[in-house]
């Protein structure tokens, strides 16, 4: 009896341990959207600043980027802006943000008439599934943009 | 940073005129200031390579503003107008101030 007894009362502290330990994980995994929380309004920000009170237009700019990516460390990336690339009209720059990252800045991309065409491509990280942005400023001051959505499988924003 | 070692592809020929794609990669962790230590649970601060630049005999060709988002061991490919003989310089210029180059020569026909 005494052996029944003490191993149900083991049973009680195995159950009551694997309850605890259950929350504990769903507490953590509540937390981790809260960490690598998506910061919307600091792209917008950020795109603000580079637009400097005009409006981007749409078309011109190709955004090549995967639309599932399993691993969010390492993204293929690769921007092409419609333009002669001579010295009266050429592309100056593009801009990439990603919407959902802890900071929205990938990269920017300087081109030069010598560049001959637009096009450049990298590897990115993306913390989860979210929007990927393009802003392409021309020798003429016209900016254009374009956005691409990406799945992520599993993100690249390292614990 | 122990060793970054750069390393670039591009066509040893070309025709004037014609537009050649240049490949480069550099091998550095590109820390991106998100992560936390295991141990300690603090913010591992941020170590990137934040500038590139490739340049053509004084001038420049095409560069590029890196930030965190940027995977390890950056690669980066990009287009220039072959226009004669010589060797473009590029440039990685690290968080810590230390810089990276490397050059690659074209011959132009």
């Amino acid at each position: 009896m005494n052996t029944t007894k003490h191993s149900t009362k083991l049973n009680r502290r195995e159950i009551l341990f694997s309850l605890g330990a259950g929350s504990m994980a769903l507490v953590t995994l509540t937390m981790l959207p809260g960490l690598a929380r998506a910061d919307k309004t600091a792209a917008d920000a950020e795109i603000k600043k580079i637009l400097g009170g005009k409006t981007a237009q749409d078309g011109r700019v190709t955004l090549d980027v995967p639309q599932i990516a399993e691993n969010g460390n390492t993204v293929q990336l690769e921007v092409a802006v419609d333009s002669p690339m001579t010295e009266k009209d050429y592309v100056k720059a593009v801009h990439v943000f990603a919407d959902g990252n802890p900071v929205p800045n990938v990269a920017s991309f300087h081109f030069t008439p010598a560049s001959g065409k637009a096009v450049a491509a990298t590897r990115m990280r993306l913390a989860k599934t979210q929007n990927v942005i393009a802003l392409a400023e021309m020798s003429d001051g016209s900016i254009y943009s374009t956005q691409a959505a990406v799945k992520v499988t599993i993100g690249g924003c390292g614990g | 940073m122990a060793k970054s070692k750069p390393r670039i592809k591009l066509p040893a020929k070309a025709a004037k005129g014609e537009i050649i794609q240049i490949k480069t990669l550099i091998s550095h962790k590109m820390e991106s200031g998100q992560r936390k230590d295991k141990k300690t649970g603090e913010k591992i601060p941020r170590q990137i390579i934040n500038k590139f630049v490739c340049t053509f005999k004084g001038k420049e060709v095409f560069s590029a503003d890196w930030h965190g988002a940027i995977s390890a061991n950056p690669y980066m490919s990009f287009y220039t107008v072959a226009t004669e003989s010589g060797a473009y310089e590029f440039t990685w210029t690290d968080d810590d101030g230390s810089v990276y180059s490397k050059s690659a020569k074209i011959a132009v026909s």
